[in-house]
């Protein structure tokens, strides 16, 4: 399958970042295509467009924004996720550095679509080039006239305010990311009333990835149809698919939705040298591992979905034959438990405990029955939190359990983990005796 | 607001400072239509005043929106970036997440933790470096990752590490691989984040060999996306046809009853176990 630069074809350019870079390719024509046009004409392009959320859940944007009830003289907003914090995750940042003016044209479009007069960018506070970026790029944006009063002569206006949050994986879930944009502690809310209905300051209000928005201005620009010419029948168009890990070269690929990891392999330079594939997320740390026996899924919603996984936002992160999946898993589990807002009971304690038995299985502590007891606290997680934060500490425990249960199993016989951790790292180095406490933290700690 | 700003807080600010704080989080709480919404930004600038969320600061927030110094605190100790202690001119991250940890994020986190002497979250004794260990800071094909005031420091060992964290220590410019040409101190950082640009958003590059590696296979290949129709195209085709109804009135996708999961369940970016709900 070819690769498709769409988003990323300008980002080899010099000084990409520039409107005046945009623009001599091509940039803005999107906008100004969509100022004469009915704003519903355009909701409606983008639902035939197929284009389904990028932040992982795949919802279809289009439908999203048709959500929205009918205007009543109120405000209503237009809020974008930049908040990208899901472990593999590594698209939007790369984009925002690169080209951030096409998230600004897509932020201009969308809001058109919707009746909105303020949009707001939400970016983690922990990238701090890219917050400068976006903040040049809307100032730009301001002074050619895209945004502002009166865009291009159309009578529309927009202001666009970005906003830097200070570090909470939560502010991903979108009623968090609101709660958070109001100021407050980033916790979700109950749902409904969804976003659509009462969003921000509890009006209605889209939140958006930073990749759908911005995969707008050329699906209008282009049309529908082309956008849809990509990918399969229910998953259509391009996106970004970030290889991360053990592969020769890692790094953003941006093609159709469908492509295999056995292609992307090839295009990357294979695992690297010597060693071979063991196990693979698809979508992310929150979305189930797999393993050799995947390599040829196509990787689209629904054939991601029916292998028993998720998309997810195309984070694929590859781990060879060297790497002990339960240090991974146990990893990825501190994060969940650092990361749990508190809010609800199963999430809050139950990413604790599922800390503490990993802990004792990867230092050799482990006891028979503690795999029983894991697949039990993940039962009593799994669709029971509050959001999807629960649900998403699971998958890599049970997941790993059922492709891996030997290796867990090892651990808990041979007193200890039967891996060099210096192994799968990228230079030699003899690992430090951990001493008890050392992971306190980030990765051990809580809020 | 009095002639003397002083007399109006509770905070131990000079006329200056609180002078100073006064404007900036006034311009801060313009951005939004509630002021409330100023709160993350006011209290990066609280820690570029004063290296951290100070109780000062704390006061300062909760006098410019009204509210309780314990609704600030509850804000404050939500999220990592707010530091309740004074932080080091450089916070120095790792990323000891799954991907960059396997791959050498743990080694250089505890040769770093080693040769500073300091543990996650300790401030070395000359007050230069803050040592962290962070979550996954999207840059996993750079792996593995070390952070400096928030700026990347891509494909790190041990090694550059270790000499990177010396010259932090002895004052020199250290450049960032993909950010401004060198790395500001905690508090402009912090300045930055609340909302005041320096200027240097046309520094660096704007991206480094990972992000583009797919786009130069395409480039040597000769692949692009798909031309798009002659003029017309399907956006247009929808203006002139097969518009449907507008937002929100009766039949359009508003007034649509959730029938599957997928509707219901618009939150977050991933999560399994949706589709088992």
């Amino acid at each position: 399958m070819n690769l498709t630069p769409v988003l990323t074809d300008t980002w080899d350019k010099d000084r990409s970042w520039r409107l005046a870079t945009y623009e001599r390719n091509g940039g803005y024509a999107g906008l100004k295509k969509a100022l004469t046009m009915e704003p519903a004409a355009l909701v409606q392009a983008v639902k035939d467009s197929g284009l389904r959320g990028r932040g992982g859940a795949g919802f279809p944007t289009g439908m999203k924004w048709g959500f929205l009830p009918p205007p009543d003289g109120g405000p209503r907003y237009l809020v974008v996720n930049a908040d990208e914090s899901e472990p593999g995750t590594c698209k939007d940042i790369p984009l925002m550095l690169a080209s951030p003016q096409h998230l600004i044209e897509g932020v201009a479009i969308t809001s058109f679509a919707i009746g909105c007069d303020h949009a707001f960018i939400y970016v983690r506070g922990e990238v701090l080039h890219v917050y400068r970026r976006l903040l040049n790029a809307v100032e730009e944006a301001y002074k050619a006239g895209y945004l502002g009063k009166n865009i291009q002569g159309s009578g529309f206006d927009l202001d666009v305010t970005v906003h830097a949050g200070a570090g909470a994986y939560i502010c991903g879930e979108e009623t968090a990311l609101l709660d958070s944009l109001e100021g407050l502690r980033g916790q979700p809310r109950l749902k409904p009333p969804f976003p659509a209905v009462a969003g921000l300051y509890a009006r209605p209000t889209v939140v958006n990835n930073v990749e759908s928005i911005a995969s707008v201005p050329a699906i209008v620009a282009r049309g529908a149809d082309w956008f849809a010419s990509m990918g399969t029948e229910k998953s259509q168009g391009h996106g970004l698919f970030s290889l991360s890990g053990h592969v020769t070269r890692p790094g953003q690929f941006e093609a159709p939705l469908g492509i295999t990891l056995r292609e992307l392999l090839e295009l990357s330079g294979g695992i690297r040298a010597g060693h071979e594939l063991k196990f693979w997320t698809p979508g992310g740390s929150s979305t189930p591992i797999f393993t050799q026996d995947h390599l040829d899924t196509p990787l689209d919603y629904e054939s991601v979905g029916a292998a028993g996984s998720m998309l997810g936002t195309r984070a694929l992160q590859i781990f060879d034959e060297t790497v002990c999946v339960v240090r991974a898993v146990s990893r990825w589990t501190d994060f969940y438990a650092h990361e749990s807002c508190g809010k609800c009971t199963p999430c809050r304690e139950g990413t604790y405990w599922l800390k503490q038995v990993l802990h004792r299985i990867e230092a050799g502590e482990g006891q028979d029955g503690d795999l029983e007891l894991l697949v039990d606290l993940c039962d009593n997680i799994l669709g029971k939190a509050f959001c999807a934060l629960g649900d998403g500490a699971v998958s890599p425990i049970t997941s790993s359990i059922e492709h891996f249960r030997d290796e867990y199993q090892a651990h808990i016989d041979g007193h200890g983990c039967p891996f060099d951790p210096s192994a799968s790292a990228l230079f030699p180095y003899t690992p430090k005796t951990r001493t008890p406490g050392a992971l306190t933290g980030a990765g051990a700690g809580g809020h | 607001m009095t002639a003397d700003p002083q007399a109006a807080t509770k905070t131990g600010y000079d006329a200056e400072t609180v002078a100073s704080l006064t404007a900036d989080a006034t311009a801060i709480m313009a951005r939004y239509p509630d002021p409330r919404s100023g709160l993350l930004p006011m209290l990066h600038l609280v820690q570029s005043v004063d290296g951290y969320v100070s109780r000062d600061g704390i006061l300062f927030c909760a006098e410019m929106l009204g509210i309780t110094a314990a609704e600030v605190s509850a804000v404050a100790t939500f999220y990592t970036q707010y530091k309740r202690h004074p932080n080091g001119t450089y916070t120095v991250g790792v990323c000891t997440n799954t991907l960059c940890a396997v791959m050498g994020g743990d080694a250089i986190f505890d040769e770093l933790s080693d040769h500073l002497g300091v543990g996650h979250d300790e401030t070395t004794d000359d007050g230069a470096i803050t040592l962290e260990r962070i979550e996954c800071n999207a840059a996993c094909d750079y792996a593995p990752v070390v952070m400096v005031n928030w700026e990347f420091f891509d494909n790190q060992t041990p090694e550059t590490a270790t000499a990177l964290a010396d010259k932090l220590r002895l004052g020199d410019d250290v450049v960032p691989t993909r950010g401004a040409a060198s790395v500001c101190s905690f508090k402009q950082m912090s300045r930055v984040l609340a909302g005041f640009p320096d200027g240097r958003a046309d520094e660096g590059t704007g991206a480094g060999e990972p992000t583009l590696v797919g786009l130069k296979v395409a480039r040597e290949r000769g692949w692009t996306a798909p031309e798009a129709p002659a003029a017309g195209g399907a956006a247009e085709g929808a203006a002139a046809g097969q518009t449907s109804p507008p937002v929100g009135t009766p039949g359009s996708s508003a007034e649509r009853k959730p029938a599957t999961s997928s509707d219901t369940e618009t939150g977050k970016d991933k999560k399994p176990g949706e589709d088992a709900k």
